[in-house]
């Protein structure tokens, strides 16, 4: 067994209401930022597999976004190696 | 008739719904989320409130609970159950109604009373609702605005999916599409809505109109039952 770490990147799906990307939008000025624009708030989730490769971890992963990490109504995401954790 | 109002942890209306209930005539019981036993409920309430902390996303972490699994069987077999609020955010998540509840577009929690208009009065969750009569219930959510793509919509209309609709002159608390407030699914067993029938359930609470949907609910279930 090996472990595998994967990030998985989940954003509103597009026309989607992102109101935490709205709110920190509308917060801008306040930092004199007016040139940033579209800006989006997403969830990304950090996680480890123990598997006996690569492939069979990522499929877990694959299974887990879909029904879990996110909701295919209005929600996309991406599954990723983790190269490098943010903290 | 025993009707059972599942408690998650986070769960805050399921006293109210039990008692709400017990006003309707039925005989209610509390189900833990750890135990998939329904406890010969005839009809299970998904109550209101923050399952598992509304972590993730509203409802998602309760859909994988084991006594979800009894309750998606027991729908599957053709018994009630009806989502209130939280309880709709579950099964939204869970695919038992269709649908997607997002953040309320005022981008706050909203906690009000709202008219709604009753589209259809032939279902288990409204049939002691008289025909034209317009309900006043509370609503308390910050996530009830309802999506689907505009086809799925029309779908949804199409089949007499929508049974709850927001109204005047309060209107629509939550940017919901086409003003909706509780959906059906395709079979008419499975049942959701985001206002509270069972905070509005006596004359006391301001309304007793939420009665009439937990009357509703008791009397198709003995009649269920029956059959």
């Amino acid at each position: 067994m090996t472990t595998f770490r994967f990030v998985v990147a989940v954003m509103p799906r597009a026309g989607i209401l992102d109101p935490q990307g709205r709110a920190v939008e509308g917060s801008l000025p306040h930092l004199q930022a007016t040139e940033v624009h579209d800006v989006r708030v997403g969830r990304r989730i950090e996680l480890a597999v123990d598997a006996a490769d690569g492939g069979s971890a990522r499929s877990i992963v694959d299974r887990l976004a879909a029904e879990l990490f996110a909701n295919p109504l209005i929600e996309a995401w991406r599954v990723e190696p983790l190269e490098e954790p943010v903290a | 008739m025993r009707v059972g109002v599942v408690v998650f942890p986070g769960s805050n209306c399921d006293r109210d719904a039990l008692h709400a209930v017990e006003l309707a005539g039925g005989e209610p019981v509390a189900l833990w989320h750890e135990e998939p036993d329904l406890h010969g409920a005839q009809v299970v309430i998904l109550p209101g409130g923050f399952a598992y902390g509304d972590y993730l996303r509203a409802g998602v972490l309760a859909r994988f609970s084991p006594v979800m699994s009894a309750v998606r069987d027991h729908a599957a077999r053709g018994g009630l159950v009806l989502g209130i609020c939280n309880g709709f955010q579950v099964l939204a998540e869970a695919g038992l109604v269709p649908g997607a509840l997002l953040r309320n577009a005022s981008l706050r929690f909203e906690h009000r009373w709202v008219r709604l208009t009753v589209e259809r009065t032939d279902t288990p969750f409204t049939r002691a609702v008289p025909p034209g009569m317009t309900l006043r219930l509370p609503v308390a959510h910050g996530e009830g605005n309802f999506f689907l793509p505009e086809d799925q919509l029309d779908a949804l209309e199409a089949r007499r999916g929508v049974v709850f609709r927001y109204a005047a002159p309060e209107g629509n608390p939550n940017g919901s599409a086409r003003d909706i407030a509780g959906v059906i699914d395709a079979r008419g067993t499975v049942c959701g809505l985001m206002p509270h029938p069972e905070r509005a359930a006596e004359p006391l609470l301001g309304s007793a109109d939420g009665l009439l949907l937990m009357r509703s609910l008791v009397g198709s279930g003995l009649a269920s039952a029956a059959a």
